[in-house]
């Protein structure tokens, strides 16, 4: 009798589980599902992969393993991969420090210009700065001369992979810091002004501090974009070996699979390390900043902001000229030697090397990729943070959301070989469709996407669920008549980066297409390595104009949800 | 207990290793406006949640109007909530706001904008249909949210900090108007708040909880002037804490001053024990008290505090060394006596008023 009581006291009540929160559990579960198979599982093959004995060797997996990484060629990859990386590190960040500080702290003019002009490298895939570097500076290049005055052997090689990853980088290293900078606190400034503090002093004890985790977190980025990087490599690295060519020569070329895994293992190594300390930052971060700072409005200073403008000037013109050498060489008739405008890349391109199809699999590929993926980033988002039970499963799904930042596109599509070709995968059928391209796609980039709909969501009130149900009102009609239409403008900010970077993306996706499915960022790399390097850039600016035009079209469409669901922002009494 | 509206029995929450709320027992009666009244982290929110079913208890019972709602979940209980943020849905109309738990029942679309209109004027809000909540202040905001509450006319009304979010005189302003509208509605009522002379102002009941337990059930008279234990003689209004041992008998000795307290005011303690003696600034006479009552005082003025209406004197009493006591005077009172800093006054003690604790059990 005691004992029974003892048992009824220890159960703790259980409240009983309406349907509508079984059907959002359910939900839970396959968002779960989803990441499982689309993240959880390559990469977990690609771990067995690596640690398989070689067909046809006596010794075992692990002594292969070792035996490989200390193999020469290998060292030799990690140590370029390593250098360059902190080498591009160390030019960008300063660089890209200066520029966001003058678009945030100085007074200069067109700030909103040259943010613009610094994110179209974004709008093409990365390996676009590589294709202008051989324009530039290679054994055809206009300024091939200027290039060799400077000490260099050529643009293959380490020094062209350095620059072009500079220009590749720049933007997504420029935002960061750009955030980073602009979450000040006037009240700091303003102590210190009272306390007659000096400018430069200012700078060192209030700015750098401030923005410390901004530049570690930038550092971080850049680091692990460039390490992962392959397009660039591959297009002007010439036989400067690095570990993602590797990976691809060893897939590739070789059908060397466990070697490639390995290789694959030790791509993940920094951009797990990075994620790891990319979060620690982002707590430290958040407890920084409170809701009371006064936002800092940067004061006039002639001499000052017209030294920014001019830096930031030279810069933008640096990044134009990147970019413009693309867009010009793609409309030359014969490079170097008739440069009169024309169509023929475009036209031989898209009609006799059937690019067509490929732009058009690329357009497939990104509309899927932007429905798709918003719509799964929302609804795992939503269910995630507004959402009662599987108290348990909830930091699972946090985690496996997080991580697809920390795996290199490559690593991504190399784990989908393993695992959706592997015999008997009942889901085998899928290798090589655009199903699965897209499905690659929406992980690849998920990181992202949930966050901004989680800072969206978390920005509601905590309680709307709550009043819901006291009011009896089921959850799906406060989701459609409150959470979908506040978040609206977040959504579409998701499904236009899903889009972008499903044009441009190559990494993943480079393993995964049939000649049905080929898609027009992987064209280039085709047409580069064919020598076709006039089509290579015809093709690369289609896909940079295609990518501004579905820019321009969400900012109308944003303009018009604006319009229709968020006329409460304003106040007017 | 049979005519409580509300029931909580042995209600007990921990999260891990730490205990929310224990083992409560507590029941309302129909109608009545009940006040949780605690500091921060006394699980006073935490048990109004449980009692909305947005958490679950670890253990124990909840009977609403003779239904079992233990384990029902939130949508399932009947009561209208109104949160410290309000929760309005800001891209909803203030009508629409109103209306959003009246459209989920199939009534037609001219009664509930009357049933709209008339939740609308009772909070006095009649011409702000069509605004959003951010055109609102404050204080309009937490109306709607009331509105919204009231709208399904649920049996209880669940009130969560409501207005603590707002400026010190639209406060009071709208806590004497939530108390008329609860008297009006007849509706059950609990509200949580830290705010001590809120909970004196408008509830019928007051529960006062610390560290997760209810230290005193009682009207507003009973928890200031018969305080059940030194937390709530501390929590609710100034109290002086006087040092003295029982001498049996229901007296105590107090530096070199014995007093006599009432029966009721505690129990009574073996003689030696050391005890701590409770009152009230008020609790005092002034002027009247003849030189040879046992409980007449005299002392210095050492440092006035000024309060508005009312002043706190801070007086070193004769015969009580080292431990001065907090009187408070009206404006008046202190023209009257001439009461100021460094000078002489006189009182007499109001023993019957004096509450009696254990020494240890200090708050």
């Amino acid at each position: 009798m005691n004992a029974m009581a003892a048992t009824v006291r220890m159960a703790p009540v259980r409240q009983r589980v309406p349907r509508s929160e079984r059907v959002a559990q359910l939900g839970l579960l396959g968002v779960v599902l989803l990441l499982g198979v689309g993240l959880v599982a390559p990469l977990l093959l690609i771990l067995s992969k690596a640690l398989d004995a070689p067909e046809g060797a006596a010794g075992s997996g692990l002594g292969a393993f070792g035996a490989y990484l200390a193999s020469p060629a290998l060292l030799t990859s990690l140590w370029n991969s390593i250098w360059v990386s902190l080498l591009v590190t160390a030019i960008v960040l300063p660089l890209a420090f200066t520029f966001a500080y003058a678009l945030t702290r100085s007074c200069m003019r067109g700030k909103g210009l040259l943010r613009t002009v610094m994110l179209l490298p974004l709008l093409a895939p990365s390996l676009l700065s590589a294709i202008s570097l051989i324009y530039w500076f290679g054994n055809q290049g206009v300024a091939k001369d200027f290039w060799l005055a400077l000490g260099f052997d050529g643009i293959y090689g380490a020094p062209g992979i350095v620059l072009a990853e500079c220009f590749a980088v720049f933007p997504h290293v420029l935002m960061i810091l750009v955030t980073a900078l602009s979450l000040a606190d006037a009240r700091l400034y303003e102590a210190a002004d009272a306390l007659g503090t000096g400018t430069v002093r200012k700078f060192l004890t209030i700015t750098l501090p401030g923005a410390k985790y901004g530049l570690i977190s930038a550092g971080l980025v850049c680091f692990t974009l460039v390490i992962t990087d392959f397009g660039i490599p591959k297009v002007v690295g010439g036989n400067f070996n690095v570990l993602a060519t590797d990976v691809f020569k060893l897939v590739i070329g070789q059908h060397d699979f466990q070697r490639g895994a390995v290789v694959a293992l030790l791509l993940l190594a920094p951009a797990l390390l990075t994620f790891a300390i990319d979060g620690w930052v982002q707590r430290k971060q958040t407890a920084t900043l409170t809701a009371r700072a006064v936002a800092l409005v940067p004061r006039r200073a002639r001499g000052f902001d017209a030294a920014m403008a001019l830096y930031c000037l030279a810069i933008a013109a640096l990044v134009l000229g990147m970019f413009g050498m693309a867009v010009f060489a793609s409309f030359a008739t014969l490079w170097p030697y008739n440069l009169a405008p024309g169509l023929n890349h475009y036209v031989s391109g898209l009609v006799d090397a059937e690019l067509a199809d490929a732009l058009l699999n690329s357009l497939q590929l990104a509309a899927c990729t932007a429905v798709i993926g918003t719509a799964v980033v929302f609804i795992g988002a939503y269910l995630l943070e507004k959402t009662r039970g599987l108290a348990l499963l909830r930091p699972v799904v946090r985690l496996m959301a997080m991580l697809p930042m920390a795996v290199p596109g490559l690593v991504l599509g190399l784990g989908y070989i393993f695992f959706f070709n592997a015999p008997g995968n009942p889901l085998g059928g899928l290798y090589q469709t655009l199903p699965l391209m897209v499905l690659c796609t929406v992980v690849h980039f998920y990181t992202t996407g949930h966050l901004t709909v989680v800072t969206a969501l978390k920005a509601l009130d905590a309680e709307f669920e709550a009043v819901s149900a006291s009011l009896k009102v089921p959850l799906y009609k406060t989701f459609w008549r409150v959470t979908l239409p506040i978040c609206l403008p977040v959504l579409l900010d998701v499904s236009r980066y899903f889009f972008i970077n499903a044009m441009t993306t190559i990494s993943a996706v480079v393993f995964l297409y049939s000649p049905d499915t080929k898609l027009a960022s992987v064209a280039i790399l085709n047409l580069d390595e064919a020598g076709e390097t006039g089509q290579a850039a015809a093709m690369a600016v289609l896909i940079a104009a295609t990518s501004a035009v579905v820019t321009l079209l969400y900012l109308g469409l944003g303009r018009l949800v604006d319009r229709r669901t968020q006329v409460w922002r304003a106040p007017a009494r | 207990m049979d005519d409580a509206y509300l029931a909580l029995r042995g209600i007990h929450k921990s999260f891990g290793a730490f205990t929310a709320l224990e083992s409560l027992d507590l029941s309302i009666r129909k109608g009545e406006f009940v006040c949780f009244l605690g500091p921060s982290g006394c699980g006073k929110t935490t048990l109004l949640r449980i009692i909305a079913g947005l958490e679950t208890q670890t253990a124990g019972a909840i009977v609403q109007a003779g239904r079992d709602i233990s384990t029902a979940p939130p949508a399932e209980r009947d009561y209208g909530i109104m949160f410290q943020s309000y929760a309005l849905f800001p891209n909803l109309t203030v009508a629409q706001n109103v209306a959003y738990g009246l459209v989920n029942g199939r009534q037609p679309r001219a009664r509930i904008a009357a049933r709209v209109d008339e939740l609308l004027q009772l909070v006095g809000l009649g011409a702000s249909h069509a605004k959003y909540p951010a055109q609102l202040s404050g204080g309009q905001q937490q109306r709607v949210a009331l509105a919204r509450a009231l709208a399904t006319s649920p049996g209880l009304l669940l009130l969560d900090e409501p207005l603590s979010a707002l400026d010190a005189t639209v406060r009071v302003h709208l806590r004497n108007e939530l108390r008329a509208l609860q008297r009006r509605l007849g509706v059950t009522t609990i509200m949580v708040t830290h705010d001590q002379e809120e909970a004196l102002s408008v509830a019928d009941r007051i529960v006062v909880m610390n560290h997760g337990v209810i230290e005193q059930v009682g009207t507003p008279l009973q928890v200031y002037r018969e305080p059940a234990s030194p937390f709530v003689a501390d929590f609710v209004g100034k109290v002086n804490r006087l040092q003295a041992v029982a001498e049996g008998g229901h007296w105590f000795r107090c530096g070199d001053k014995r007093l006599h307290c009432a029966p009721q005011a505690g129990a009574d303690f073996r003689p030696g024990s050391p005890v701590a003696l409770y009152l009230r600034p008020e609790d005092r006479v002034v002027g009247t008290a003849a030189a040879d009552d046992p409980l007449h005082c005299a002392g210095t003025v050492r440092h006035i505090e000024f309060l508005g209406g009312n002043c706190l004197a801070e007086v070193d009493v004769e015969g009580l060394a080292g431990q001065p006591l907090h009187l408070q005077y009206s404006l008046n009172q202190m023209d009257e006596f001439g009461v100021r800093e460094g000078a002489r006054v006189s009182f007499a003690l109001r023993a019957d008023r004096l509450r009696v604790f254990p020494a240890g059990a200090a708050a």
